[in-house]
């Protein structure tokens, strides 16, 4: 029963591990995932369960332009990483700001979709459950777009006063991670919404 | 932080001036810190959750009691559910996991000590949230104040119609914001644990603890988002007029069910699994001998979390499912004994030939090995489908769950306080009064769930706030009842335990109990940088390495 710390040899072999900002990222993935699991199986098992219209097949029409904005962007993003991994600054800055462009185009294409189902169709959250799955569902999705522009733009800022550099290039990894994971989930959407859905 | 600022003693800690002491204890981003930060506002909330308990058993003494009104009743198993599950047991297990992975993988701290203190915050608010609701629950309807509708707020019972006013919305919004905390904190252990070993800690090497958080943090990120999702649906129903538990407009009360079990039965593994880690390293120590069967351990944990994803419907087999799907979830709940039973033949193979020291923590272990075996009995009884529709919503299951949570859970929590009291503070938890807790705690937990069985199976339900005499049940409830209060007086002497021994213990040292895991290497407690240089591993027990270099695991693994 010692009372003096024991203390340990210096490391000999080499010894890496995974950064912890990817695992972590992975880890708010998988959570994300169930929580879109489960409003995805509401939304599936109250399909054609509406006690009164409007149905789906009556007012969704794919938003096809927009999905393809976003599924993009999941490109763009992982150039403008890759770009700045070799240290082209302007090359990532440049594709950085399309990925918002296009970012913001998507959730554009969300709001003139609600606006024309709001007040064309009378569709609300609270009109029938078509309306309550469907708002909460693609508004989940467009609540994580918005964050994500969020920590986009603020990389932006930051790229604008020449902040982001390679050293920095693990971050972005990072939150293209997200990004992909944003973008993966709308063609989850898209899939049950506006193909299975109608 | 200075590096120095854990190993002051008493008289230095009177010469600082309290309100400094405070603030560095409120601003921590130590993980150590954090961990008994999440273990004092556990106890704390523990109070309040046997205080409520102790309500409910007052009343329930004998028949025709008046001592509470029927919806102070509902209000106290409510209350008394959802804080011994979220703010008692989670964040105790998340406070020992906190303190201790970080040690036993020679890291010095988690990997985001922010996002650490966040998540602790986030928990703690969420319990003083739920407890707002006795000021502030009312609102503007002036019905009722804290939760009254279970713990499982069954739909449509947590609608707007049926629980107006502002409870409901507390015990959704406290779960809510706990669970982002939960959420928090697993992502971090698993960063901690993949990230942050020291060079040589092999995942073939991580102490058994270590991996069973792991496993339980990867089980926190699929089954406590549920529940959020669900809270989330709850409060679009509640706020926006959603109709996702609404009968009237098509929707569906059982989906709640399902959702909420998603969650409820996987958390019960979320709570287990951490005590199975206690267990794999007190039982060893206590043994004087390795862990038995360390790589089927971890099999059968991975497998526990598996298969515990699948099981949950067997919560709802009275709601009328098909016969398939009564069948696969009997099927499935049966099978998730197996894995359970090999780690309790391991723990007694760990056992078999040791030379046992009956310390206090062993004590509670054996107790918790004993309890746990059956609790895993009257579980695998009621996979039994039509044994279930019988005794579902019976005392019987009260006491069943109540033999997982205090007779396994608890019994393991108590032997990890005196197991890693010395290594927090530095004194030794008094074996004296430990055995006077053992003892008593013992006795008041058999007379109250051994004999609150019968009434169960004498059929009566649970939730009822009082019954009629003259149906056998007026005895057995007041031995239960006297239970309860034995088992009050041992938490006294326990929560007395930690307060004298703080002040008066005698003196640790590193490594009381000769252990061989990494947290025992460092000084107790632990200096702010946990090491002064970051060790290297070679074998599972690197503590017996470095004090047997003539025969080291090393060179058996």
């Amino acid at each position: 029963m010692s009372t003096v710390p024991i203390s340990f040899a210096n490391a000999v072999e080499a010894w890496h591990l995974p950064s912890r900002g990817k695992v972590a990222m992975a880890g708010l993935i998988l959570a994300e995932s169930a929580i879109f699991t489960i409003f995805v199986v509401a939304y599936l098992f109250y399909l054609g369960k509406s006690l009164t219209g409007p149905t789906p097949r009556e007012v969704l029409e794919p938003p096809i332009f927009y999905t393809i904005c976003l599924l993009s962007s999941s490109l763009t993003i992982h150039f403008a990483a890759k770009s700045l991994q070799r240290d082209h600054r302007r090359l990532f800055l440049g594709l950085w700001l399309l990925t918002i462009a296009l970012g913001g185009s998507f959730l554009y294409g969300t709001v003139q979709e609600w606006r024309r189902l709001i007040y064309d169709h009378g569709l609300t959250i609270s009109t029938n459950l078509f309306g309550t799955t469907y708002y909460s569902l693609v508004g989940l999705h467009a609540f994580h777009v918005t964050a994500g522009l969020a920590m986009l733009l603020t990389v932006a800022v930051l790229g604008l006063y020449g902040r982001v550099g390679v050293s920095r290039s693990g971050h972005i990894e990072v939150l293209s991670m997200y990004w992909h994971f944003v973008d993966a989930v709308w063609v989850v959407v898209f899939t049950v919404v506006y193909v299975l859905g109608r | 932080m200075s590096a120095n600022a854990i190993t002051v003693s008493g008289a230095q800690i009177e010469a600082k001036p309290w309100v400094d002491e405070l603030h560095q204890w409120l601003t921590t981003i130590d993980h150590k810190r954090l961990g008994i930060l999440y273990i004092l506002s556990s106890l704390m909330f523990l109070v309040f959750g046997g205080v409520e308990a102790l309500i409910i058993r007052i009343q329930l003494m004998h028949s025709h009691s008046h001592f509470v009104s029927p919806e102070v009743f509902n209000r106290m198993f409510t209350m008394h559910g959802t804080t011994m599950i979220f703010f008692v047991a989670m964040p105790i297990l998340f406070g020992f996991a906190n303190y201790l992975v970080p040690l036993m993988i020679g890291a010095r701290d988690m990997a985001f000590p922010r996002l650490n203190a966040f998540s602790f915050w986030l928990s703690f608010l969420g319990g003083l949230l739920l407890y707002f609701s006795f000021v502030g629950g009312s609102g503007l309807y002036g019905a009722g104040n804290a939760p009254d509708v279970g713990w499982w707020s069954y739909a449509p019972l947590g609608a707007r119609a049926f629980s107006p006013g502002h409870s409901s919305d507390y015990w959704t919004l406290a779960l809510l914001v706990s669970g982002f905390g939960s959420i928090g904190t697993a992502i971090n252990i698993i960063a901690t644990i993949i990230s942050l070993r020291c060079p040589g800690m092999k995942l073939s090497r991580m102490p058994l603890l270590v991996w069973l958080n792991f496993v339980m943090a990867g089980m926190v990120l699929l089954a406590i988002t549920p529940l959020s999702a669900a809270q989330i649906m709850l409060l679009i129903d509640r706020y926006l007029g959603g109709h996702f538990f609404d009968t009237q407009a098509g929707g569906s009360a059982v989906l709640w069910m399902h959702f909420f079990w998603i969650f409820g039965h996987p958390e019960v593994y979320v709570l287990i699994i951490p005590c199975f880690a206690f267990m794999s390293e007190i039982i060893p120590v206590f043994s004087r001998k390795p862990i038995f069967g360390y790589p089927v351990m971890v099999a059968a944990t991975v497998c526990i979390a598996f298969v515990s994803m699948s099981v949950w419907a067997h919560h709802m087999f009275t709601i009328g499912m098909n016969s398939y799907a009564n069948s696969f979830f009997t099927l499935t709940t049966m099978a998730v004994g197996v894995p359970t039973g090999i780690k309790i033949f391991n723990w007694i193979g760990t056992m078999w030939g040791g030379r046992i020291l009956f310390k206090t923590p062993m004590l509670f272990s054996i107790g918790f090995l004993f309890q746990f075996l059956i609790a895993g009995l009257t579980g695998i009884m009621m996979a039994c489908a039509p044994f279930d529709w019988q005794l579902s919503l019976s005392y019987f299951v009260v006491a069943h769950f109540h033999y997982v949570i205090v007779g396994g859970i608890l019994f393991a929590l108590f032997a990890a306080f005196y197991y890693w009291y010395p290594k927090m503070t530095g004194r030794m938890l008094s074996e004296n009064l430990g055995k006077w807790h053992f003892w008593l705690f013992l006795i008041g937990f058999h007379l109250t769930f051994d004999v609150m069985h019968i009434p169960g199976l004498l059929g009566m339900p649970r939730r009822i706030y009082t019954y009629e005499p003259g149906r056998g049940w007026d005895s057995l409830n007041l031995v239960i009842s006297i239970g309860a209060f034995i088992q009050a007086a041992a938490i006294i002497v326990f929560v007395a335990n930690l307060i004298l021994s703080y002040f008066k213990g005698a003196m640790a040292g590193s490594d009381p109990w000769d252990a061989w895991t990494l947290e025992w290497s460092t000084s107790s407690p632990p200096p702010a940088y946990n090491f002064v240089t970051v060790p290297t591993v070679a074998s599972r027990r690197p503590l017996w390495d470095q004090k047997h270099p003539d025969d080291p695991d090393s060179r058996y693994e």
